[in-house]
């Protein structure tokens, strides 16, 4: 076992998840910015409140600063462009790693991720494959046991329903039942979520499938920064990752750092540091969770909220940290609610920080329905801010 | 030849009389391997449209006395004649073994034997060189022998043993040797096919993308399936891809004519399942899967052409498994004239038949490869008997490549350090 390597990794607190090929340069300096963030929303004074608004504004600010915080500072991008340019990077950095999916040649990608790559790396790098999503996953497995590192994308991530097999038995397994002879590098990534109106088959939450696949690790991005960070991670993991991306995510736009830098792909991130309650969310929710923040503020609350990223394995590091400040957690996500991220995330907290809870844990999942088509009920199927407000009330009775 | 046409009975014929329309006339024995190149010219001056469209049929084992006759050297050298016999044998012997083995309590689960088959395995494989990948499915012991794994660790593999191929996490149907480049037992049908696929791009990637250069030219991999997998979606995939970026590969298709219990002709439209290579632009070939020299002839051709670039070939073995589908079978459907039939043609007295004919090698010589198979088989039973079982600090080793996908515990380290995790008792 590699232990050992990885306990140097993390003992310097470095984003541990990068591979021993290449250094990591500018990882440690995103943790230490997450320290700040939370040294910042510290211990609060009078005017709750006040306090609290003022430390969202400066979680905020403090994103800023750090993707600006490099000396050219910086470049303004959108989402997919940030997934784009993780690709591109590591692409350069590495000639085994690969693409390969539906249209993300010639085309550009269904969501223009991997626009132009095929003409910068070629078509064997950026491989066009046909409709064949069992088959081309499964050349994923093949290729990464020879030694490549492809990126495979489903055009909708619900497609990748009809690859369950080759990510369960081959991505998942392989490397157990091979006795650790074959590894399998792989990154599946593609758009997902509940999408607007585009009914129940593209509107698919998919974690709940994949989160008992065992020697799979899967992250959910959320920004432009850890949708870079994070894709970079994923691709010089040594472990088949997931990679979730958010349909109504790839436009979000954001400064990110002009240098290098990756996440670590086992880490959550704090996103606004507060004292009354954890809320745990990823993915779209964390913006129904941080629209609902700022009611919670005005009406007095300071939530500390956390997009947990790593939705397989869980950081219960911060999770727990936060919960022995806290002592009350409300859990926000998209997934069913049966069999769901949230559902394990809670008996992970119960397993692990039972005592130190004051209230019990609440979880906001979507609703266990097809997703529907029409807008009002595809509204009331996901999560919406004013019941996460509703939730944290009834916690801090 | 109309579907409707082909019928069990077809199958019962003697080999011979069995290919249609396209088939290529009778090969004299020694018949060089440009037969197949040769064969495929004249089908494209004719049939145009079926160009690659050819059958191979056997007369060399078959009693072909006019075709015999022809032969002015035999299609093999005595070294060449010897490795093979070694290797039917081995595979032959290593599965009795195993069948003693699981009755006796020493290995357990669904173990399926490749008695009757060996003629495949032994034809392709021993043409290949360390670095061609081997990818096979649960049937997969003897493509394992084969491809150079050692007996003694398929064996303790088997009886579970931390001495294993795979440490004893595989078992029978999860055979792997990176060494060896067998690139694993698939045990769900037709998922070894992509995984072939990919390694097959991955050769193709390593020349082009990496300019990697191998004198002999590209690696090539064998994906070997039965006819069940030929009505799966993934086949179709595959071959479809394969061709399409011209990956070295060559699709093997051991057709033993069920599928558990169900027919082959019961379960397929067209059963002639070569012709479906023509069908996406790639050489089709049916070969008799009982006749190891004929299937080596096949392979020659099919395994140059990968590795020249020239993309894949699709060849459908006839063969018959001389046991049930797995130990756990009550092999209750196939009929006794049916298995009569095939075991008349058992492809190991075959070679031996023609050893001995065409003067390769003497009968105590060949007795004496099957003692020194005897000893190997049993020596790879004591070692594997001898072994230790995995200890309770492997059960956790594997799972991930990279430890930390385990994640980061409470406390802020990675949850692989904890000492409960390399002691295998952590609960994950």
């Amino acid at each position: 076992m590699a232990a050992a390597a990885s306990s140097a990794l993390h003992a310097v607190g470095a984003v541990a998840s990068a591979k021993p090929r290449s250094a990591a340069p500018a990882v440690a300096r995103r943790r230490s910015v997450r320290v700040a963030a939370a040294a910042k929303g510290g211990p609060g004074s009078s005017g709750r409140g006040r306090m609290v608004a003022r430390s969202a504004v400066a979680a905020k600010a403090d994103e800023a600063a750090a993707a600006a915080g490099s000396k050219s500072g910086g470049h303004e991008l959108l989402l997919f462009e940030a997934l784009r340019e993780a690709l591109i990077e590591e692409m350069n950095l590495d000639p085994t790693v690969c693409v390969i999916g539906e249209d993300v040649g010639h085309y550009g990608g269904s969501y223009k991720v991997t626009k132009g790559l095929a003409e910068m790396f070629g078509d064997l790098r950026v491989l066009d494959t046909p409709i064949a999503e069992n088959s081309f996953t499964g050349m994923g497995v093949g290729a990464a046991m020879k030694g490549l590192r492809p990126v495979v994308e489903g055009m909708n991530m619900g497609f990748l329903l009809l690859a369950y097999n080759q990510i369960s038995n081959n991505c998942g397994m392989l490397h157990y039942t091979s006795g650790g002879q074959f590894k399998i590098p792989i990154v599946i990534r593609g758009p997902g979520g509940v999408g607007r109106q585009l009914g129940a088959e593209h509107s698919q939450r998919l974690e709940s499938y994949f989160q008992s696949i065992p020697g799979l690790q899967m992250v959910a991005c959320s920004t432009p920064y850890n949708a870079k960070g994070l894709m970079k991670a994923a691709i010089r993991s040594e472990n088949p990752v997931v990679l979730f991306e958010h349909v109504l995510l790839y436009n979000l736009k954001e400064k990110i750092p002009d240098e290098e830098y990756i996440c670590c792909l086992e880490e959550a991130e704090m996103v606004r540091p507060g004292e009354h309650v954890t809320i745990l969310t990823y993915s779209r929710m964390r913006y129904h969770v941080m629209q609902a923040a700022k009611t919670l503020v005005n009406k007095g609350y300071d939530p500390e909220v956390i997009d947990i990223r790593s939705l397989k394995p869980f950081d219960l590091h911060t999770i727990g940290n936060s919960i022995k400040k806290t002592h009350r957690v409300l859990i926000v996500e998209e997934c069913m609610r049966t069999g769901g991220i949230g559902a394990s995330l809670r008996s992970a907290i119960i397993d692990n920080f039972w005592d130190y809870l004051d209230a019990p844990i609440m979880c906001l999942s979507s609703q266990d329905v097809p997703t529907p088509y029409a807008s009002t009920l595809e509204d009331a199927t996901v999560v919406q801010p004013a019941q996460i407000v509703a939730a944290v009330e009834q916690i801090c009775q | 030849m109309a579907a409707a046409s082909f019928t069990a009975a077809k199958f019962l014929a003697p080999v011979a009389a069995r290919s249609g329309g396209e088939r290529a006339p009778p090969l004299p024995a020694g018949a060089s391997s440009s037969s197949f190149a040769r064969t495929l010219r004249r089908g494209g001056a004719h049939h145009p449209r079926l160009r690659t469209a050819f059958a191979v049929s056997s007369d060399l084992l078959a009693g072909n006395k006019a075709a015999q006759a022809a032969a002015t050297h035999p299609a093999v050298t005595r070294e060449e004649a010897l490795e093979l016999y070694e290797d039917m044998v081995l595979g032959r012997v290593f599965e009795d073994m195993c069948a003693q083995m699981y009755y006796r309590g020493k290995m357990f689960g669904f173990v399926h034997l490749y008695n009757g088959q060996e003629a495949v395995s032994t034809g392709f494989i021993k043409l290949l060189n360390q670095a061609d990948c081997v990818v096979s499915t649960y049937r997969d012991h003897v493509h394992a022998l084969s491809k150079g794994v050692p007996a003694r660790s398929v064996m303790a593999e088997l009886f579970g043993k931390a001495t294993g191929c795979c440490r004893g996490q595989g078992g029978s149907m999860h055979m792997f040797s990176a060494p060896h480049n067998l690139l694993g037992g698939f045990a769900f049908i037709g998922e070894g096919i992509p995984v072939a696929t990919g390694a097959a791009f991955a050769a193709k990637y390593r020349h082009e993308v990496l300019k990697e250069s191998s004198p002999d030219g590209l690696d090539v991999t064998m994906a070997f399936f039965g006819d069940g997998t030929c009505n799966n979606g993934q086949f179709f995939e595959c071959l479809n891809m394969a061709q399409l970026w011209k990956l070295p590969i060559v699709f093997v298709v051991e057709n033993n004519l069920w599928a558990i219990g169900m027919s082959h002709l019961r379960a397929t439209s067209d059963p002639e399942i070569w012709k479906k290579g023509p069908s996406f632009g790639m050489p089709g070939v049916h070969v008799d899967g009982m006749d190891v020299l004929k299937v080596r002839e096949v392979a020659k051709e099919a395994i140059e052409r990968a590795r020249r670039g020239e993309g894949p070939t699709l060849v459908e073995c006839e063969t018959y498994r001389f046991r049930g589908h797995s130990l756990a079978d009550p092999d209750e459907l196939r009929k006794p004239d049916e298995k009569t039939h095939y075991a008349a043609r058992d492809p190991i007295t075959a070679l031996k038949k023609y050893i001995i004919e065409q003067n390769l090698a003497t009968e105590s010589e060949l007795k004496s490869i099957e003692k020194k198979i005897d000893d190997v088989v049993e020596e790879a039973v004591e070692f594997a008997d001898a072994s230790p079982h995995p200890p309770r600090s492997q059960l956790l080793e594997n799972v991930f490549a990279d430890p930390k996908g385990f994640g980061i515990g409470p406390d802020g380290t990675y949850r692989c350090e904890d000492p409960k995790f390399t002691q295998g008792t952590a609960q994950v």
